[in-house]
């Protein structure tokens, strides 16, 4: 297996005596979609805080490109190349939806300590926004502002805003939540072309796209990775089937 | 300055500080409770000090005028909160900053129209005249005394309603998760109205207390306005406790720097530069602890229970 | 936001007013105190717009860096240093320091945190100011002359101060317009609006808000330089909270949509309460609940109010 790209190493964080992270460790090497899936209440969300840099863990190390990065705060690790999506879309919802991606393409394009030029007429900004759009079908859309797109399309402007920073890692939070069928298969296609650019961790409720789209799988209960291997491997795992009895069923192998 | 003198400072700043508390207390509830800042809370102390002159005037008796003026202290707060404020809960806090600035204009502004500009005086009443022996050469005012005491009880009531009762409980409660109480069915209007009511007497309470040793003047609860929220901000928003504690630092501070500060002053400057300087860096002292403090824990020291 | 013709329309009609007024009749003494006035208040509201509006920083200290500015001038004065090319920039230094030295703490803080410690800071200048024996503490200092343009009295003639004055506030105003629109104000905005989003892509705000509250506390410095010259005395009054709260009135009252209802604001508000103080000796009973209802009716500012008339909804 190729050097891993994002490496957790025996992560812990309880809120108040109940472990919602135990003891995880994972990898994700470049080029390859790994899926935390698990229940409800499994503690996949606050794993992914603390990957990003929202939440610190109590003990344990996230390690990205060979650097430890466990006391960088949100915003170095996204300097560094770790974009993510956000469980409940988070946009600026009075930016256009291109100013919203251009903001993405700033931060890594030269100083934003510049007081004079007006950002929205800055082509290189504009242009690479414009394609990061295109990428997702939005570029008809970008003159709107970013609070009068549809939910399913408010989802693809985040993705947008995530390959905007040309990340080395994306980190997706349910990026399928609330989008109807039609979307979630454009989704799901966008996602297996980006799997050729990007390392992605997945953290997805659909087990049709989860197993469609994924190199690996680890499952998550009560905070605890239970099993993590390729997808046959998982759908055949009996602590899984067990985790997961009662609420939501592994697709049957084709 | 000597150990008497400086006992009487200490004296003096409890007593302010007790004052600052029964302000803040109100201030800090109703922010807990219904996230919503009122400047406005200092002129209704400012109210209770002139509803008291005014009653103690008319009736010739401060005991009188004490409840009367409790009462009015009450009706106005409960009026306001009916006319201004109750529109304001569901606005952000610039919104609610500007409205009762403008509440603030408005009375100060209205005091001035109704009793002049000139200071009033409330004399002590006679069964608190005098002075209590508090050591051997320290004569202390009994009144001073009498405030002291008067907001200890208030702040051991405060305590028993906010920790032991049913309404005390839903305030806390309220303080640290106000969505939680209107999903678990309380009448949060009518809860707000109460907690409202409360800070209100409190401050016209304060008022009341202050009004024979302070001279009673339009825009006096400014000043008391902004202490009450340096206060509130060291002992974290939110929380009684914080504010308890909070108050009698400020007081403290306050006032000792404000003796000592001239005198320190006086070896660089002549007397009455020293005078004026000594005042006005005392009064700055307040803001320096508070800013230091705030550097250590941007949340204050006693953060509500989030 | 940014430069668009409609926007800047109106602050361009006010300009336009401006520089015509001393020609329109409106040239007593008084006329030019109350434009001078405006003017001052008016590039003071636009720098703090800057920081509502722009930063989402309400501040309810602002008054302070005006203050900072003046008793730089009255400072430079006693020490017979008149000549505005040193004063000017030392005062706009001066303001700019003491923002940076509150901005560092304040804006640890957030919210009504924020609120309360940009409060407590103005206090503390008030108070300083009031300490200041030398300079009149609480009474004030009288400046018997206007700075000095190179050793020349030319600030003296009134025209020539009214238009310095009109100049200062289009400088003020070209000059928040196009931060705001600038990569570094599309950061402010963006961390305003959604605060983890700025950080997600890669922006600590923290860097960002400081330095908008230094630029605020500047340009505020220079307005209270001119404020100083207009007035010709200095007081800590100048730094009283209720300033500040005027000041955030203003921001407010003319719309947060842009520097241009900063400018209309301010301008609102120094007509009004000229106006009203004119009518009785308490102007505030009415003044007051003027701005309560401000509050509760007019919601998008002075500069939605064509949007409200015409029954389209607006913010």
């Amino acid at each position: 297996m190729a050097e891993p790209l994002l490496e957790l190493r025996g992560l812990r964080k309880s809120f108040g005596g109940l472990a919602v992270t135990d003891d995880v460790s994972l990898t994700v090497v470049p080029g390859e979609i790994h899926a935390l899936i698990g229940p409800n209440g499994a503690g996949k969300t606050t794993l992914i805080h603390q990957i990003s840099g929202t939440l610190a863990p109590d003990a344990g190390a996230v390690i990205f490109a060979g650097r430890d990065v466990t006391r960088l705060p949100l915003a170095k690790r996204a300097r560094l190349g770790l974009a993510r999506s956000f469980q409940i879309t988070s946009i600026v919802p009075s930016f256009s939806a291109l100013e919203n991606v251009a903001l993405a393409v700033q931060a890594r394009r030269g100083s934003s300590f510049r007081f004079f030029r007006p950002a929205g007429r800055e082509a290189a900004l504009n242009d690479e926004a414009m394609a990061a759009l295109a990428e997702l079908g939005l570029d008809r859309r970008a003159g709107l502002p970013a609070a009068a797109l549809s939910h399913g399309e408010k989802r693809q402007l985040e993705l947008a805003i995530a390959l905007a920073m040309r990340p080395r890692l994306l980190l997706l939070d349910e990026p399928l939540a609330g989008t109807g069928a039609e979307e979630a298969e454009r989704l799901v296609r966008i996602l297996t072309a980006l799997k050729a650019r990007y390392a992605i961790l997945l953290v997805e409720h659909d087990m049709q796209a989860v197993f469609a789209l994924a190199d690996r799988i680890s499952v998550l209960a009560q905070g605890r990775v239970i099993a993590s291997g390729r997808p046959d491997e998982i759908r055949a795992d009996a602590a899984v089937r067990s985790a997961y009895l009662g609420d939501e069923d592994l697709p049957e192998a084709a | 300055m000597n150990t008497t003198l400086l006992l009487v400072q200490a004296l003096n700043g409890l007593q302010f500080g007790i004052l600052l508390f029964l302000i803040a207390a109100g201030l800090t509830l109703v922010f807990g409770v219904m996230d919503f800042i009122n400047l406005a809370h200092g002129v209704q102390y400012m109210l209770g000090a002139y509803l008291a002159a005014y009653f103690a005037a008319i009736t010739g008796s401060f005991w009188l005028a004490l409840p009367l003026a409790l009462l009015g202290a009450l009706v106005i707060g409960l009026l306001l909160e009916f006319l201004v404020f109750r529109h304001l809960y569901d606005r952000d806090h610039l919104s609610q900053v500007l409205a009762t600035f403008g509440v603030i204009l408005f009375l100060n502004q209205g005091v001035k129209a109704v009793f002049g500009t000139a200071p009033l005086q409330v004399p002590v009443p006679d069964l608190l005249t005098g002075g209590v022996r508090v050591m051997d050469g320290l004569l202390y005012p009994t009144y001073r005394i009498a405030i002291l005491a008067a907001g200890l009880a208030t702040a051991g009531l405060l305590w028993f309603l906010v920790e032991r009762t049913k309404a005390g409980m839903l305030v806390r409660a309220g303080a640290s998760n106000a969505p939680m109480l209107s999903a678990l069915g309380v009448d949060v209007k009518r809860l707000f109205m109460l907690v409202f009511g409360f800070g209100a007497m409190l401050a016209g309470f304060a008022g009341v207390m202050a009004a024979p040793i302070l001279s009673v003047e339009p825009g006096m609860g400014d000043n008391f306005l902004i202490l009450a929220f340096v206060v509130i901000v060291i002992g974290g928003i939110g929380s009684v406790r914080g504010a308890f504690v909070a108050a009698l630092l400020v007081g403290l501070v306050e006032t000792i720097g404000r003796g000592l500060m001239p005198d320190v002053m006086r070896l660089f400057l002549d007397p009455s530069a020293a005078r004026q300087t000594g005042a006005a860096l005392a009064s700055m002292l307040v803001y320096i602890v508070m800013a230091a403090i705030l550097a250590v824990r941007p949340a204050g020291l006693f953060p509500a229970g989030r | 936001m940014g430069f668009t013709w409609r926007s800047a329309a109106l602050p361009l009609a006010i300009f336009a007013l401006l520089a015509a007024a001393p020609f329109l009749g409106f040239s007593q003494g008084w006329h030019f105190t109350m434009l001078a006035r405006g003017m001052v208040y008016a590039m003071a509201a636009i720098s703090l717009m800057l920081l509502v509006g722009g930063a989402g920083l309400v501040s309810l200290g602002h008054a302070a860096m005006l203050g900072v500015g003046a008793y730089v001038v009255v400072v430079m004065d006693h020490a017979g240093v008149v000549e505005a090319w040193k004063v000017v920039p030392l005062a706009v230094a001066a303001a700019a320091a003491f923002a940076l030295l509150t901005g560092a703490i304040a804006i640890r803080t957030s919210g009504v945190h924020f609120i309360m410690i940009t409060l407590a800071f103005g206090q503390m200048a008030f108070f300083a100011t009031s300490s200041l024996a030398l300079y009149g503490g609480d009474d004030g200092y009288t400046l018997y002359n206007r700075l000095e343009l190179f050793g020349t009295r030319a600030l003296e003639g009134r025209m020539v101060f009214h238009f310095t004055c009109l100049a200062l506030l289009v400088l003020t105003w070209a000059l928040v317009t196009a931060l705001l629109a600038s990569r570094f104000g599309r950061v402010l905005r963006a961390a305003r609006d959604n605060e983890t989003r700025a950080r997600a892509v890669g922006f600590e705000p923290y860097p960002y808000r400081l330095a908008a509250y230094v630029i605020a506390g500047a340009i505020g410095g220079l307005a209270g330089v001119v404020l100083a010259n207009a007035t010709e005395f200095v007081a800590p009054a100048y730094l009283a909270w209720q300033r500040s709260g005027d000041l955030l009135f203003m921001v407010i009252l003319g719309g947060l949509a842009g520097p241009h209802g900063a400018l209309l604001g301010a301008f609102a508000y120094v007509l009004v309460e000229e106006w009203l103080a004119k009518l009785t000796e308490h102007w505030r009973l009415i003044f007051g609940p003027l701005l309560i209802l401000c509050v509760f009716f007019l919601r998008g500012g002075l500069i939605s109010l064509p949007q409200l008339l015409g029954g389209r909804r607006d913010g």
